[in-house]
């Protein structure tokens, strides 16, 4: 199997050659160019599939050309009335079984990436990281290192990390093209599938099913360093003193504000607030809310106007913002505290600077 | 338009699909049963995914007791039972007896319905279990509750036809209406059946 | 008896007749122009998606809205357009095809009518009631369940009534082509599109009361306080998504079969040729009708319903592309040697054939369960089932337009037009669409918003929406077409293609009765066989005698009102329970209807075939 699953990369290659000189989407978001283990395993199937379809497009394409520009009227030709020919056997039989011969084809190595994919059999040998994904946010909790983020997945490549996932709310689904297919999130259950990146990098991760308006506002990303960075990122998560004191002034005023208010709902370090996004490493983030462009200004109208920015968001009926408890200037020192909490050397600039 | 046609010198033998309307209400209605199947099919489904779902409340051990639901089985069977005399009978031309066991037929569904009302009332009252206290509950409710339905809407249609015919008597306009009518019967005794096993034997068992 | 049929005394009297009516051409011509009613509304929404995504970032709308405009798009276009136009071409023909004077429950008939049009009406008074529904056509558990508002439960009592409607037209024909074909119109004799309404009726059987129960179920879930999809209750909102699919995958062979039905028709008759293997046409069609409903969970790949759930579904989506795949060939071999004339409906007719073709070589990629995880809920589905439903069902709807208006109308429509109208259609189409396949695998989720700037989707959104606006265009022409065929177009004959099944050997205008003596059917495409021995006309199966026909009738209408009035009544009683009372108002004013309907005979009519000749009941 492994052999001629070798021979169709090439030959993936070759098709895919032209696709990535036209443009074939951003790296590191599009599904063409597989930087991870089920990326690249469906990628395999979809050139499959589509190597297939294509020569039977063809077939049907060269028939058609020949019925028009053959059997079209001609002039003069009006009441000429052809030879009513109920059928043939023989043809018939032929586009019976060629279709499942082709179809075969395509359903063996789908049933065995189906399984592949599936796979769960060395789940706990390896990381486990809990994913709940809410309203419009995602949530990691890496099982047994006492570690959660939000937004900003880190992964070690060349690993199989299995994600557990759940649903606070609605249905939401969990996709990184670049790097594996989609999975659901579902309120009742859990559902797992593993990952494994293969190069280092900040991978963009989208919800693929509709849960609200914000829906399209709900990216995250998966970053995936080496796995001697990883060590050094889960010690540095570890060591985190939640109450560290912040340098400026501003940032110090901000850190009394944000233990005052916010904390009841987003968290600092390792805790089992989950209500909102946990903003343990918020210094490193690469968006603000998922989508935002990362700079003061933007942090300082989300704090006072989370609505305007992601409609529908669970933070627009915060308190603070309820009794109108804020002004800018408060806002200000928040996000001076916010953004200087960088608990660790890796960052995802640590991912993009090892390529 | 000739009544004579209706009311031929001899009844045939099977008055309900001597005309075309008879035969096209006749296959129209069993394609009709057809899709009730399936409402009752999804209906059952859900209600098989979802009766361990008690939330806490109480199960399905604990609610059901066979020998009410018993006794409603055999209600609702021998009505079945009583309904297929009264077609032998419309079949004879007798429409006097067809009538009465039309009616016996109605007196037992009414039995059948009295029980099962009571039998929500002790749910509801003694088990404070309701349609909205757990996932299992709604889906008992919305199964058995739909099939209750379906007996009450069997019991008005029989009435009113019954009603509407009990001077005419029977001729080839009215007799497709109490074959349909007798058949919907049926079918809502079989659905009794599933839910007899499914429900409640399945659940106490 | 009853001559109101006949006068055509001024706007009032032609109200009341369609109002009334329970003929089946008629209730064709309701179907037709509500269908297209609200084709247009759909066609507003989608332009409105596409101007919201022609730059990155945009905020043509806000995000709560587009996702209404999207949820009403995919809604209006499925239940409200798609599927009602394809009733109009079933009324308009069958009955004609089989050689019957009418279905088999004309009463029936105009009843489904008339709840599918007040369910349509419901749906869209949420516009100007608080807002549309917001959880996508699927309303998917438990967004629909906790979205805020009356909009979702418009789209549970919408459906619901205009649900109930489509179940009553499918068993009315299916019994109608069972029990109504003329004399020697043996099951091997039925035209294809007979064939088609046949298999799609039974669908709409077995599916549509899944979706019933669905629809129960979240209505209780959102109006009554029940626990079926809330897991705080132990409920399980999977449930829905696989009573929504059983219901809606069958539905999708719903809409596509007929259109199969309409190429099937369109292609023998332009081509001068019989339909090549017919027999197994019939087979492909039976089997793809019954695979449809084995393979609902190929829509839940991502569920996370395991491998052996997901491989099974998997291969017996894949099977589907045989029957298909058969077709196809049979139609290029119908074309094969024959002596093409190509018109407006062939052209619709001929693009079918490659677009859809596209459609249905994405529709095997997506079946491979492994390579789904990356297209599904992405652009590349978007882009699939536009080419299955636009290639196919649309493109087959403006086929069985050109070459039955004739039959409905009287006059062909405008060629140049029409011509005008399938390039900038066709063309747009594929601009639309066909970039999108491309989207999604770069990284486009279905129903989003916005996309972000910066991520290489930009181009291809634009030219998608370009496309979109070509197709637009096409639609305005062809609307001109009908207003400019119908003032200036002149009248033809009864069989202005040189037809070969019945429905063309009746003169034009249709006469109410339809045939004055029911034919003789003596093999397949039954006026061919007939002309081909010389003859212009069928020969009849009866002398000519009284045309027994049914009586119009009020109460449809009165019984659909009825239920639409309660429908505000079930969705307001949980702010203010005295809404009751229209609940009360409207379940009675339906009972009430049906009652009267029960207790008063309605025996028909005779026409007297003294009359006949005189042109009786045109």
């Amino acid at each position: 199997m492994k052999g001629w699953m070798g021979k169709v990369r090439t030959l993936l290659l070759l098709s895919v050659l032209p696709l990535i000189l036209s443009g074939c989407g951003k790296e590191n978001l599009t599904a063409f160019l597989p930087k991870g283990y089920g990326a690249q395993v469906s990628l395999d199937l979809i050139v499959i599939s589509l190597i297939v379809m294509i020569v039977v497009f063809i077939v049907v394409m060269i028939i058609y050309t020949m019925v028009l520009v053959r059997y079209r009227q001609k002039k003069g030709q009006e009441n000429f009335i052809p030879k009513q020919t109920e059928g043939n056997k023989a043809l018939e039989i032929i586009w019976t079984v060629i279709p499942i011969i082709l179809l075969v084809i395509i359903a063996v190595p789908t049933v065995a990436a189906t399984f592949n994919l599936a796979d769960e059999s060395d789940k706990d040998d390896s990381l486990n990281v809990n994913v709940t994904a809410n309203q419009y946010w995602w949530h990691f909790n890496y099982q047994g290192e006492e570690i959660q983020t939000s937004q900003d997945l880190y992964i070690p490549t060349g690993e199989k990390i299995y994600l557990n996932m759940i649903s606070s709310d609605v249905l939401h689904s969990f996709w990184v093209p670049s790097i594996a297919g989609k999975m659901d999130t579902n309120p009742e259950n859990e559902n797992t599938m593993y990952i494994e990146a293969y190069e280092e990098g900040v991978y963009w991760g989208k919800c693929a099913e509709l849960c609200g308006p914000s829906h399209s506002l709900m990216d995250f990303k998966i970053v995936a360093v080496s796995p001697d960075e990883f060590d050094q990122w889960v010690e540095d998560m570890q060591n985190v003193d939640p109450e560290a004191e912040p340098e400026t002034a501003s940032a110090q005023e901000g850190q009394e504000l944000f233990e005052n208010s916010c904390i009841s709902c987003h968290a600092i370090g390792s805790s089992p607030t989950a209500l909102a996004p946990n903003l343990t490493n918020f210094g490193d983030r690469t968006a603000i809310a998922g989508v935002i462009d990362y700079n003061k200004e933007n942090l300082v109208e989300w704090i006072l106007d989370p609505e305007k920015l992601k409609e529908g968001n669970k933070m627009s009926s915060a308190p603070y913002l309820v009794n109108d408890e804020l002004n800018e200037e408060e806002a200000n020192q928040i996000a001076d505290y916010l953004l200087q909490l960088k608990p660790s050397e890796i960052t995802p600039e640590s991912a993009n600077n090892n390529e | 338009m000739s009544h004579d046609t209706l009311n031929p010198e001899v009844m045939p033998s099977e008055p309900e699909k001597a005309t075309l309307e008879g035969k096209n209400k006749f296959l129209g209605f069993w394609f009709f049963l057809g899709g009730e199947t399936v409402l009752f099919a999804s209906l059952f489904g859900t209600y098989l995914a979802l009766r361990n779902s008690n939330n806490g409340g109480p199960t399905s051990e604990e609610l059901f007791g066979l020998e009410l639901v018993f006794v409603m089985t055999m209600l609702l069977l021998t009505s079945s039972l009583t309904s297929v005399y009264a077609m032998y009978h419309m079949k004879n031309n007798d429409f006097r007896k067809m009538q009465i066991w039309l009616g016996i037929t109605v007196a037992l569904g009414l039995g059948f319905l009295g029980f099962e009302i009571y039998e929500f009332y002790h749910y509801i009252h003694h088990y404070e279990f309701t349609f909205r206290s757990s996932a299992f509950g709604s889906a008992f409710y919305t199964l058995v509750g739909f099939h209750g339905g379906h007996v009450l809407f069997g019991l008005l249609w029989i009435i009113t036809i019954m009603a509407r015919n009990a001077k005419r008597g029977l001729n080839l306009y009215n007799a497709p209406k109490f074959y349909i009518a007798s058949l919907y019967w049926h079918f809502i005794d079989v659905v009794w059946v599933f839910i007899f096993t499914v429900v409640y034997l399945m659940g106490v068992i | 008896m009853s001559t109101t049929t006949a006068q055509r005394t001024g706007f009032g009297a032609v109200l009341w007749d369609y109002l009334t009516t329970v003929d089946h051409k008629k209730i064709g011509i309701l179907y037709l122009i509500s269908g297209g009613f609200f084709f247009l509304i759909g066609g507003l929404e989608a332009m409105a998606i596409r101007i919201q995504l022609i730059k990155p970032e945009n905020d043509f709308v806000s995000a709560g809205f587009y996702n209404e405009i999207l949820t009403m798009h995919g809604t209006t276009m499925i239940f409200l357009a798609a599927m009602p136009l394809i009733f109009a071409l079933m009324n308009a023909v069958v009955p004609l095809q089989i050689g019957a004077r009418d279905v088999a429950f004309p009463f029936l008939n105009s009843l489904g009518f008339w709840l599918f049009l007040f369910g349509g009406l419901l749906l869209n008074a949420s516009w100007f009631l608080g807002g549309a529904p917001d959880a996508g056509w699927t309303a998917y558990a438990p967004l629909s369940t906790t979205s805020p508002g009356h909009g979702v439960d418009f789209y549970i009592l919408g459906l619901q009534i205009s649900g109930a409607g489509t179940l009553i037209a499918g068993i009315n024909f299916l019994v109608t082509i069972v029990n109504m074909r003329a004399p020697g119109m043996t099951y091997m004799r039925l035209p294809l599109f007979t064939w088609t309404t046949f298999v799609v009726s039974a669908l709409i059987l077995f599916a549509f009361p899944a979706l019933t129960v669905g629809l129960f179920l979240l209505m209780f879930d959102r109006l009554f306080g029940s626990g079926f999809f809330n897991a705080n209750m132990g409920g399980n909102s999977v449930i829905w998504e696989h009573l929504f699919w059983i219901f809606g995958h069958p539905e999708v062979y719903i809409l596509i079969l007929p259109a199969f039905g309409v190429f099937s028709e369109v292609l023998p008759t332009f081509a001068k040729k019989r339909l090549f293997g017919y027999t197994a046409m019939v087979f492909a069609t039976v089997l793809i009708g019954f695979l449809g409903f084995m393979v609902w969970a190929h829509h839940m790949f991502t569920v996370g319903l395991g491998p052996a759930a997901n491989s099974i579904f998997a291969v017996a989506t894949m099977a589907i592309a045989v029957p298909t795949g058969i077709k196809i060939f049979n139609w290029l071999f119908t074309l094969w040697g024959g002596n093409i004339q190509i018109n407006s409906a062939m052209l619709w007719s001929l693009s079918f054939i490659p677009t859809f073709t596209l459609g249905g070589m994405t529709g095997v990629m997506l079946a491979a369960a492994a390579a789904d995880y990356q297209y599904h809920d992405t652009y590349f589905v978007v882009a699939h089932f536009h080419y299955v439903i636009v290639g196919g069902v649309v493109f087959g709807i403006f086929a069985g337009l050109h070459y039955w208006w004739p039959r409905m109308f009287g006059k062909i429509l405008n060629e140049t037009l029409g011509k005008i109208t399938f390039w900038t259609f066709f063309i747009g189409f594929h601009l639309t669409f066909f970039i999108q396949h491309f989207l999604g695998l770069m990284g486009m989720p279905r129903r989003y918003w916005v996309f972000l700037a910066d991520q290489g989707l930009d181009t291809g959104n634009f030219i998608s929406t370009i496309g979109a606006f070509l197709m637009a265009v096409g639609t305005i022409v062809f609307l001109i077409n009908v207003i400019v065929t119908t003032s200036k177009g002149e009248k033809v004959s009864g069989d202005p293609w040189d037809g070969r099944t019945l429905e063309w050997a009746i003169p034009n205008p249709t006469p109410h009765y339809n045939f004055k003596q029911t034919p003789l059917v003596r093999g397949l495409d039954a006026l061919w066989v007939e002309k081909t021995e010389g003859r212009k006309e069928m020969t009849p199966a009866e002398p000519l005698d009284d045309i027994h026909m049914p009586n119009a009738s009020i109460l449809p209408f009165i019984m659909s009102l009825g239920l639409f009035i309660a429908g505000f009544g079930f969705i307001y009683q949980i702010d203010n329970i005295s809404w009751l009372l229209a609940v009360f108002i409207g379940m009675g004013i339906t009972l009430g209807a049906m009652f009267v309907r029960s207790v008063k005979d309605d025996l028909g009519h005779h026409i007297h075939k003294e009359d006949l000749d005189k042109g009786a009941g045109l």
